[in-house]
């Protein structure tokens, strides 16, 4: 495969811990092989601040390939950049052009603090999910695998919905800060198998308290979640989300 | 000297003999006790969720900024398990007898067995917790075959198993946080182990956002810190991936098992250039439907889809009639070397095509879509080739490490209290893993092993009683102090990422998927001198007291610089070749591994001997009651 190169000037968020002051700084990736990834792109610039003894740009980033959901910042705009259904690690550079200026920022929302950089404490995702994105069920409890059988299309939907990585895209992509594609993704998930159903009703009202207590924004429907999304993950289930919800309530009373 | 504690008893009753005997702590008690996990992979995260479901006092630690983003969550192709739902001739037996065999018989036959038999019970539990398992259309599980197997025992949820039987582990995790069992401390990295008074009572960990090095004490640590595939910097690993956890249990008296066994995957997507910092996988499960091939041509520059048929060469089945492409992962990947090597690679280089035309012609594209989507689109975005179109590229990379921390039956290792698990152990996949066997293996130590093994520890040794600022922790610390201190003041010229390369490529080279005497020696030459380069002329900058990400590398590095001597140690040692050894000195007429049982059938285990003097060398004789260790044959 014929390999290209490309210059581009960057323009990073740097900042160099929660209370501290950020800044946009600027750079020159110069000659970048258009088949390295965006990440690789941001490796080769940090080599070069490395080797004047310059402290590099932090970034999160573990698998590289698109499943951990560790990496991701805003380019240009774009959470994880101009792919659709793409991480930042996957993302590569044959994607741009020649010349381009590249804004880089991190994901931001209130309920996701800057470490440093590009870096962001998505805690609060994890903490939606002690709420009650499990089955309870203990290790020994569980009667055979095929005891219960789950019709495919139910299956298939709870996949579609369980491939979130949690990453964050969503939220930064949201005017509003919203984590609600990433909470309803789960729910959906439970909510189309059998074994979800018996905390059917405590699982999505603990999972929407908890999403309202770590500071989101609420949804007002503007989809830029589903966009910005690297996989896939459709609005639809906030949709299916909310009926949960108001059917618990219904419920509850 | 090494008691492995296998229990009395035939085979099959060796694991029910074994957890009667066990002792129980009373449930009352268990919340007394403390337990600290290092890793949130599948091991980690399920140990650390069945010892809270239990009642045990549980802390657990990993590197990542939340245990979900462990590198288990990348694995693609499968789990397998003994269920024989496909009424295909499986059995507990069967898939023993495959791992026995897969492995090169260099593993050791209860542990084996018991894993085999666990293997039902980690898909019930897993579906009990909501993973969403392929279906078939009658609602029932779906299974798939998988390298090196003739039956269809291979349980998968698209292309992603990993990610979501981890997901599943980290659920039951997050419940066990939220019943206040156990309590997390994401961002950590642990630098050291306490062992006081013989036995392991507490870590050092490193705060990985303020730089603070913090004191841990427990009555038992299990380590589940995972494989050290990236000594050789390019692997199919993520990059946090390190031997820094184990290495530092191995300077405190834990050994090391058979380093030298690492396994090299043979569908990976070829390594493109200098400046690449990871090598992908393409699942394994794609050599069910897609045919390896190269043309007979050397150095042919023809665009694979103009390459007539008969000039193409399907090396794999024509050398391997019965098992075709699905040989095992070794054997696959030798070949590709070899027909490489032979400079009939694509374009003359290091890669070879792997086909979906036929399956498409005869299955449809959607059917192989349904399959294989994901991967499809994944290989697209990363080399922007489309291969409904063309046919993949692919070549061998390091994937996944055999060797580790030695362990007994009880999965503890030669120091008490200091379990391990998962892939940072040796214990069940001797000189070569099957495909869908390390997530298997996981789970198996974290549901269903480490709840019994750990009770009768606990309930034998009592609690530790070791303070915080006892002798031996503060020395640990201190320690670990002084090493960030000593990596801080170099201030040199190289970068880590530099001197990681040069050692990777070094050991690829020498160490990798065929292994000479003559090229071991001299790595063991060139090791030291990259080590002392490293050493005196790396620069971190910035502060150790603060988010570092250059120093955090350059830790794991020095580690892997140790490491590195070791595994080549053993590789020169083990005269023969095994499963993922292949030494080219022992090799049968027509290239394939030649063992030596009469010297061999055994496990290596090294003990640390201090800074400056050589590891010495233990052997735990391998014993085959079951099966009869024969040449292996993919014919
Ligand atoms: C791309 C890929 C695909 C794979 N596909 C399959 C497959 O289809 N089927 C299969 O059976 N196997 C597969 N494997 C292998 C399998 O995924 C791994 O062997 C297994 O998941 C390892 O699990 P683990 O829990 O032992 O460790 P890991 O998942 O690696 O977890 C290690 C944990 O330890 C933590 N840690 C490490 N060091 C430290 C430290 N110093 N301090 C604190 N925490 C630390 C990490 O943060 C992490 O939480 C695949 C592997 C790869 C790379
Ligand atoms: S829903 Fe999509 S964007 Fe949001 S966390 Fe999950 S994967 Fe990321
Ligand atoms: S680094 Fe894992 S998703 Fe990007």
């Amino acid at each position: 495969m014929a390999v290209g190169t490309i210059s581009l000037t960057l323009k990073v968020w740097r900042q160099a811990g929660p209370d501290q002051p950020g800044r946009f700084e600027t750079y020159r990736a110069e000659n970048i092989p258009t088949d390295v990834s965006f990440l690789e792109m941001l490796d080769i610039v940090n080599d070069g601040l490395e080797r004047e003894g310059k402290e590099p740009i932090a970034f999160d980033h573990d698998c590289r390939e698109g499943i951990c959901g560790s990496c991701g910042a805003v380019v240009n705009g774009r959470p994880h950049g101009p792919r659709r259904a793409t991480t930042l690690c996957q993302l590569h550079m044959r994607e741009f052009r020649d010349g381009e200026t590249l804004v880089i920022e991190p994901f931001r929302a209130k309920a996701f603090p800057v470490v440093k950089d590009l870096v962001v404490d998505r805690s609060a995702f994890d903490r939606i999910i002690q709420a009650g994105g499990y089955v309870s069920v203990r290790t020994g409890q569980a009667p055979d695998a095929n005891a219960i059988p789950v019709p495919k299309h139910r299956a298939e939907r709870a996949m579609d919905a369980a491939q979130c990585i949690g990453c964050g895209a969503c939220v930064a992509a949201c005017p509003n800060a919203s984590a609600s594609l990433f909470t309803a993704a789960k729910i959906v998930q439970f909510a189309m198998l059998p074994q979800g159903h018996p905390e059917r009703v405590r699982r999505v009202v603990a999972m929407v308290e908890a999403m309202d207590r770590e500071g989101f924004g609420s949804c007002s429907k503007h989809y830029e979640c589903e966009a910005a999304c690297p996989k896939e993950i459709k609005v639809e289930n906030i949709t299916l989300m909310n009926r949960e919800y108001l059917r618990a309530m219904v419920r509850e009373d | 000297m090494l008691d492995a504690r296998v229990p009395e008893g035939p085979l099959p009753e060796k694991w029910t003999r074994c957890q009667f005997e066990m002792k129980l702590v009373n449930p009352a008690n268990r919340r007394k006790f403390t337990v600290i996990v290092v890793g949130t992979g599948l091991a980690g995260s399920s140990a650390s969720a069945s010892l809270a479901e239990l009642g045990y006092n549980v802390k657990t630690f990993c590197l990542n900024d939340t245990p979900r983003r462990a590198h288990s969550i990348a694995a693609q192709g499968g789990i397998n398990a003994a269920k024989n739902y496909r009424n295909d001739g499986d059995s507990v037996y069967r898939l023993f007898y495959d791992t026995i065999k897969g492995g090169d018989y260099r593993s050791r036959e209860a542990n084996v067995y018991r894993l085999a038999e666990i293997s039902v019970k980690i898909i019930d539990h897993c579906v009990a917790q909501g993973v969403p398992f392929a279906r078939e259309y009658g609602g029932l599980l779906d299974n798939r075959s998988f390298g090196g197997a003739q039956v269809s025992r291979t349980f998968y949820a698209r292309g992603q198993t990993g990610q979501q039987l981890l997901l599943g582990a980290y659920g039951a995790l997050m419940k066990e946080v939220k019943a206040g069992r156990v309590t997390l401390f994401p961002r950590r990295e642990m630098m050291d182990l306490i062992v006081a008074g013989g036995r392991a009572v507490g870590i050092i960990a490193r705060n990985l956002v303020t730089g603070a090095l913090e004191t841990h004490m427990a009555d038992a640590v299990v380590l589940a810190s995972g494989g050290y595939g990236n000594v050789f910097f390019l692997s199919t690993n993520g990059r946090s991936c390190n031997v820094s956890a184990a290495w530092r249990c191995y300077q405190r008296g834990a050994f090391f098992a058979n380093p030298c066994f690492t396994q090299i995957h043979p569908t990976c997507i070829p390594v493109h250039g200098d400046l690449q910092s990871k090598l992908t996988l393409m699942s394994e499960s794609l050599r069910n439907d897609g045919r390896i091939w190269v043309s007979c041509k050397p150095g042919d520059t023809r665009r694979p889809n103009d390459i007539p048929e008969e000039e193409r060469y399907y090396y794999l089945e024509e050398r391997y009639p019965s098992f075709g492409n699905l040989v095992p992962r070794d054997v696959a990947s030798r070949n590709a070397k070899m027909v490489c090597d032979a400079g009939l690679g694509v374009r003359g280089g290091n890669a070879v095509y792997l086909d979906f035309r036929d399956a498409i012609a005869r299955e449809g594209v959607a059917v192989i879509r349904e399959r294989y989507g994901n991967l499809f689109d994944m290989y697209e975005r990363i080399t922007g080739s489309d291969p409904y179109k063309e046919p993949m590229t692919i070549f061998p990379a390091i994937h996944y490490t055999m060797g580790g921390l030695w362990v007994d039956y009880h999965l503890m290792s030669t120091i008490p209290g200091l379990f391990v698990l998962g892939e940072a152990n040796f214990s069940d996949h001797g000189a070569n893993r099957l495909g869908a066997s390390a997530l298997m293996q996981g789970l198996a130590d974290g549901y269903f092993i480490i709840p019994y093994t750990m009770g009768h520890y606990l309930a034998s040794a009592g609690p530790a009683k070791v303070a915080a600022d006892a002798p031996e922790a503060r020395e640990a610390a201190d320690a670990a102090e002084n090493r960030i201190r000593k990596l801080m003041s170099i201030r040199g010229k190289r970068t880590v990422n530099e001197l990681h390369r040069r050692l990777g490529l070094l050991l690829w080279d020498k160490c990798g998927m065929a292994r000479n005497e003559q090229g071991l020696r001299e790595a063991l030459e060139e090791i030291p001198a990259i080590r002392e380069e490293f050493w005196k002329n790396v620069n971190i900058p910035g502060e150790p007291g603060t988010f570092n990400q250059v120093l955090e590398r350059a830790m794991r590095v020095a580690d892997f610089m140790e490491f590195a001597e070791l595994m080549v140690r053993d590789a020169l040692e083990r005269r023969e070749s095994c499963g993922g050894h292949f030494r080219e000195e022992f090799q049968t007429e027509d290239g394939e591994a030649l063992r030596d049982d009469e010297h061999f059938a055994h496990v290596a285990a090294w003990e640390y001997n201090g800074p400056d003097a050589a590891p010495r060398r233990h052997v735990e004789p391998l014993v085959f009651e079951a099966v009869k260790p024969s040449q292996r044959s993919y014919k």
